[in-house]
C-alpha cells in the first residue's frame, strides 16, 4: 500500500497530466475560430491581372474597291453589291441589316469606293445605328495600287473607327478611374467618369412633377404612357447591363430654393448657371426614395413654374438661353423647367388645366438619362458622320461601348474586392470565415477567370454576364455582416482575460510539481550519500 | 488592347491629384466629389451628458442648413435628452444658455437612437456590413465620389472612445474601419472631427489616404465644457463644438472659407485645451479645401445641351385595377394564431402563499395568537 505522500504525489502528477494532455488541446480547439478554406493562390494570381480585350471586326469590300485579281488574294473576302445609288447612307445601312445580324461586341466595316455618292463630300466614315460602318477609300488609293498598299491604307482608318465604336485606351482607363486616379490627361473623360453612375446591378429611376402653384395650374402628365413609349425601349435594350425600376410622383408646393431674377429685355424670369447648383438641395429633402433597396437613384424632375414667375428660362454662363431649358447634376439626375404660360391667356379662369407635351419632356430626360448612364457624349473625330438616334435612344454600338467599359469596371472592382478581402482575412486571425463566405469567394474567383477568358475571346455578352456574377458574389462576400471584426484583442487584454481563469488552477499544480521534483532530487542525494 | 491591372494598394497614394483647372461650370474638377455624406455620433448616455447630444445636434443643424439632406446624414444619438424625464423644457435641446437656440427643432431625423448606438453598429455603418433588412436611411451609401464628414463626441481617453458607458472603440479599430472603407472606395475624401478628452489620440493610427482629422484636445489634456444653464441644470455644450458652431453660423452655401480657418477655431485661450489636426494623409492642400466641401452639399451642375427628338405617339397603357384584398392579405392577418401569453401563476396563489406563511408562523409561536385575527 502506498504512503500518504506517495498518493499525494501521484495525484498531483495525474492532475498535471490531465491538464496538459487533455486540457490544453481542448482549450485550443474550443477557442479557435472556424475558418473555411479560401483559394488564396488563385486570388494572388488575380492580383496581377492582365486584361486583353478583343473585338471581332469584319471588313467587307464592296464592288469597285478591289480588282478581280486582288479579289482572289484577299483572305477575308465577302464581296457584295451594295446599294451604291441609294439616296442616303441611312437607307443603305438599313438595307444591309437584312443580310446579317452581328453579335454584340463585333463590328462590320463596309469599304466603299471613292467614287460612290453615298456619303457627302467631306465625310469619309458613316457610323450606322447598329454595328456597321461605311468607310470610303481615300482619293490617293485610286490607280495602280496593290493589295498591300490598300490594306496598309485602310488599317489606321479602321482602327480609328474601332476607337469610336468599340473602345479606346482612354475609355478603358476612365472606366478604371476609381481604382487609379490619373493625372488629368483628358478632361472630358474624367468629366464623363464623374458624371456617370458607377456600375451597379440595379438602378431606380424616379420621375417627379413639381407643381408649386396648384391654385393656378392643374397639371396633368401621362407619365405611364410616356415611360412605356419612350423610356422603356431604352431600358429594355440596357437589360443586360442592369435592372431598372421606375416610379413617379407629383409634389405640390415644392419651390425651387433660388429666387429667379426678372430680365426685362426678354420679359422673362431667368436662372443663371451659378444659382443652379443651389436649386437641388432644398428639393431633394422632399423627394422620397424606395427604402427597400440600396440601388442608386436617378431623379428626373419636371418643374412647372408658378404663374407669378412664368416664363422661367435657364441661362448659361454666356447669358444665352438654353434651348432645352434643363440641366443635370452628375450622379444625381436632371431637372427640366417647363413653361406653361403660353397655354392660356391673361383672362383665363384659374386653375387652368394643362396637359404636358410628354414627347418634348421625355426627349430631354432621355438625353440626360443617356449621359448619366455613361453613354459618351464626346464629338466624333472630323470626317465622321454618326447616324441620328434611333427611337430607342441608343445605337447598338453605343450599347457595346457601354458594355465594354462596364465589363472592365466590373472585373477591376471585383478583383480589388476579392484581393482586399483576402488580405483582410489574412491579417486578422480572429475573424470567423463561414462556409457561405468561402463559397461566394470561390464562385467570384471562378466568374472572374471566366470573364477574363471571354473578354480575350471577344464574346462581349458572356463576358458582361460573368463579370456581373463576379461582382455580385464578391460584394456579397465582402459585405457579409458576419465579417465584422470587433475582435481587436491587444495582447495585454488577452492576458487580462486568461490569467484570473488559469492562474489559480495552475499555481497549486506547479507548486506541487516543483515539490515532487525537489523531493526526488533530495532522495537521490540521500541515496548517493548512503552509497558513499 | 492590352492592359495591366495590378493591385493598386499604394498606387492611390502615389498618384497625386494635381489641382485641376477651374472650369467655367464652377469648380467641376477642383474637388472631385459629387455628393456629401455626414455621420454624426453621440456616444454617451445619462442626463448629465446632455452636452454631448447638444454638440451632435448643433453640428447636425449646421450641416442640414448648408444643404446636406437627411437622406445623406446618419445621425446616432445614444440617449434621448429632449424627451428625458428630467428635461424641464421637453422636446427641446438647447445649445446656448438662456435657451437661445433650440437645436432639436421640428425635423430632426435620428437614425440610430438609444441602445442602437453601439460600437458594432457604428463600425457596420462605416464598413457597410449591415444586415440586408436594414433600411436605406440607416445605411451609408457613399461611393468613390463622396466626401464624408464624421463627427464623434462623448467621453474618451488615450486611444479609445467610450460608447454607452459600457464599451469602447479603440483608435486601431477606427483606423482599420477607414482602411476598409478606402479599399472599397467608399469615400473620396473624409473629414474626421472628434470632441472628447484626449481626442488627438483617436487619429494617431490613421493610415489610409485622403483623411483629414481635427480633435478638440491633445493627448493628456481634457476637453472642457462650456457653460451650464441654471434652469436646465447641466452643461449645455462643450467648448470646442461651441466655437465650431459659432464659426459655422457664418458659413453659407456659397462661401469660400477654407480649412485653414477651421484649424484656427477655438484657440487655447478660449478652449483651455489645445485643438489638434492632422493633414499629412490628405492629398490636397488644406488651403484649397472649402468648408462647404464637407459641411455643405454644393452640387455640380451641367447644362443639358442635346435633346432627342421623339416622334412616336404615346401608347395607351391599360389601367390596372387594384383591389384592396390584393394588397392587404386580410385572411392571413385575421387567421393568425393567438399570441402566446406569458405564464402567470394560478389565481389565488399569492393568497394561498400568505395563508401558509401565517399558519407556519402561528404553529411556531402558538395558536393563541390566531384568535386575534379571526
Amino acid at each position: 500500500c502506498l504512503s500518504e505522500r506517495r498518493r499525494g504525489q501521484l495525484a498531483a502528477l495525474s492532475i498535471a497530466a490531465v491538464v496538459i494532455i487533455v486540457g490544453v488541446p481542448l482549450w485550443w480547439r474550443t477557442t479557435e475560430t472556424y475558418r473555411a478554406w479560401l483559394p488564396v493562390n488563385q486570388i494572388n494570381e488575380l492580383a496581377n491581372l492582365q486584361l486583353q480585350l478583343s473585338a471581332d471586326v469584319e471588313v467587307v469590300f464592296a464592288r469597285g474597291t478591289v480588282t478581280p485579281e486582288q479579289q482572289k488574294k484577299v483572305p477575308t473576302q465577302v464581296v457584295i453589291s451594295l446599294c451604291l445609288f441609294c439616296s442616303s447612307p441611312l437607307e443603305a445601312d438599313l438595307s444591309l441589316h437584312t443580310l446579317s445580324e452581328s453579335p454584340c461586341g463585333s463590328l462590320v466595316v463596309y469599304v466603299i469606293p471613292e467614287s460612290s455618292t453615298l456619303l457627302p463630300e467631306d465625310v469619309d466614315v458613316y457610323i450606322g445605328q447598329r454595328r456597321t460602318a461605311l468607310l470610303r477609300i481615300g482619293a490617293q488609293m485610286r490607280v495602280g495600287r496593290t493589295l498591300e498598299q490598300l490594306l496598309a491604307h485602310l488599317e489606321p482608318r479602321i482602327k480609328q473607327v474601332l476607337q469610336v465604336m468599340s473602345f479606346s485606351h482612354t475609355d478603358i482607363t476612365a472606366a478604371l478611374s476609381d481604382r487609379v486616379r490619373l493625372s488629368p490627361g483628358n478632361k472630358e473623360s474624367i468629366a464623363d467618369s464623374m458624371r456617370a453612375f458607377k456600375s451597379s446591378p440595379g438602378y431606380e429611376i424616379t420621375f417627379s412633377l413639381l407643381n408649386p402653384d396648384p391654385k393656378s395650374h392643374r397639371v396633368h402628365w401621362d407619365i405611364e404612357g410616356a415611360v412605356q413609349t419612350y423610356i422603356q425601349p431604352l431600358l429594355t435594350k440596357l437589360a443586360p447591363l442592369a435592372n431598372f425600376s421606375i416610379d413617379s410622383q407629383t409634389l405640390y408646393y415644392a419651390m425651387l430654393g433660388v429666387n429667379p431674377r426678372y430680365d426685362s429685355s426678354r420679359s422673362a424670369y431667368t436662372l443663371n448657371s451659378d444659382s443652379l447648383a443651389h436649386v437641388i438641395n432644398p428639393v431633394e429633402a422632399r423627394l422620397g426614395s424606395n427604402a427597400a433597396s440600396s440601388n442608386p437613384v436617378l431623379n428626373f424632375l419636371l418643374y412647372v413654374p408658378d404663374a407669378h414667375h412664368s416664363p422661367l428660362h435657364i441661362h448659361d454662363h454666356k447669358k444665352q438661353e438654353v434651348l432645352s431649358n434643363a440641366f443635370h447634376s452628375p450622379r444625381w439626375g436632371g431637372i427640366m423647367v417647363y413653361n406653361v404660360n403660353g397655354f392660356y391667356g391673361p383672362e383665363a379662369v384659374f386653375p387652368v388645366d394643362i396637359n404636358i407635351n410628354m414627347a418634348k419632356v421625355m426627349g430631354v430626360f432621355l438625353a440626360q438619362l443617356r449621359l448619366l448612364l455613361g453613354v459618351q457624349s464626346s464629338a466624333p473625330p472630323p470626317g465622321f458622320l454618326v447616324a441620328p438616334c434611333s427611337s430607342t435612344g441608343l445605337a447598338d454600338w453605343e450599347l457595346d461601348r457601354l458594355m465594354w467599359s462596364r465589363t472592365v469596371e466590373n472585373v477591376a472592382t471585383a478583383t480589388t474586392t476579392i484581393t482586399s478581402l483576402a488580405q483582410l482575412l489574412d491579417q486578422i486571425g480572429n475573424i470567423v470565415i463561414n462556409d457561405n463566405i468561402a463559397q461566394q469567394v470561390s464562385s467570384a474567383v471562378t466568374s472572374l477567370q471566366l470573364a477574363v477568358a471571354e473578354l480575350e475571346a471577344g464574346n462581349l455578352g458572356f463576358a458582361l454576364q460573368y463579370s456581373k456574377e463576379a461582382i455580385l458574389a464578391s460584394e456579397r462576400a465582402f459585405f457579409d455582416p458576419s465579417l465584422l471584426h470587433l475582435l481587436y484583442f491587444p495582447d495585454d487584454q488577452k492576458f487580462a482575460i486568461y490569467i484570473p481563469l488559469f492562474l489559480p488552477m495552475c499555481v497549486p499544480i506547479l507548486l506541487s510539481l516543483l515539490k515532487i521534483v525537489s523531493e526526488a532530487r533530495q532522495k537521490r542525494r540521500e541515496r548517493q550519500a548512503k552509497k558513499d | 488592347v492590352h492592359l495591366t491591372i495590378s493591385q493598386s494598394r499604394a498606387a492611390s497614394s502615389a498618384n497625386h491629384i494635381q489641382p485641376l483647372l477651374v472650369d467655367n461650370a464652377g469648380q467641376f474638377f477642383s474637388s472631385g466629389h459629387t455628393n456629401n455624406w455626414a455621420v454624426l455620433v453621440c456616444t454617451s448616455r445619462f442626463w448629465f451628458n446632455y452636452r454631448h447630444v447638444a454638440n451632435t445636434l448643433s453640428v447636425y443643424r449646421s450641416v442640414k442648413r448648408l444643404g446636406i439632406p437627411d437622406s445623406h446624414i446618419v445621425l446616432m444619438l445614444a440617449d434621448d435628452m429632449a424627451c428625458n424625464h428630467r428635461n424641464p423644457k421637453p422636446a427641446t435641446v438647447f445649445s446656448h444658455k438662456n435657451m437661445e437656440l433650440n437645436v432639436y427643432g421640428d425635423d430632426v431625423e435620428v437614425d440610430y437612437r438609444g441602445y442602437e448606438v453601439t460600437v458594432e453598429n457604428f463600425l457596420r455603418v462605416l464598413t457597410g456590413r449591415l444586415p440586408p433588412s436594414t433600411p436605406r436611411s440607416k445605411r451609408l451609401l457613399s461611393d468613390d465620389r463622396s466626401n464624408i464628414l464624421i463627427y464623434l463626441t462623448g467621453h474618451g481617453g488615450n486611444g479609445f472612445l467610450k460608447f454607452q458607458d459600457s464599451e469602447e472603440i479603440s483608435n486601431v479599430e477606427l483606423a482599420d474601419a477607414f482602411e476598409q472603407m478606402w479599399q472599397k472606395r467608399r469615400y473620396n475624401e473624409l473629414l474626421f472631427i472628434i470632441d472628447t478628452c484626449q481626442g488627438a489620440s483617436m487619429y494617431e493610427r490613421f493610415y489610409s489616404p485622403n483623411l483629414m482629422a481635427l480633435a478638440s484636445s491633445q493627448v493628456g489634456e481634457d476637453s472642457l465644457s462650456h457653460q451650464p444653464d441654471l434652469a436646465i441644470g447641466v452643461h449645455l455644450m462643450d467648448r470646442y463644438t461651441f466655437y465650431l458652431l459659432e464659426f459655422l453660423e457664418d458659413i453659407h452655401p456659397a462661401s469660400k472659407t477654407n480649412m485653414n480657418d477651421l484649424f484656427k477655431v477655438c484657440p487655447k485661450s478660449q478652449c483651455v485645451s489645445t485643438p489638434g489636426h492632422r493633414t499629412d494623409l490628405f492629398l490636397r492642400d488644406p488651403g484649397s479645401v472649402l468648408i462647404t466641401d464637407f459641411f455643405g452639399s454644393v452640387r455640380k451642375v451641367e447644362i443639358t445641351m442635346e435633346t432627342i427628338n421623339l416622334t412616336d405617339p404615346i401608347k395607351q397603357v391599360e389601367q390596372r385595377k387594384y383591389s384592396y384584398v390584393d394588397q392587404l392579405p386580410v385572411s392571413e392577418i385575421i387567421h393568425q394564431k393567438p399570441k402566446q401569453k406569458d405564464w402567470h401563476p394560478p389565481d389565488g396563489f399569492i393568497l394561498g402563499l400568505w395563508t401558509l406563511i401565517l399558519l407556519v408562523f402561528f404553529k411556531l409561536y402558538g395558536m393563541k395568537h390566531l384568535k386575534h385575527i379571526f
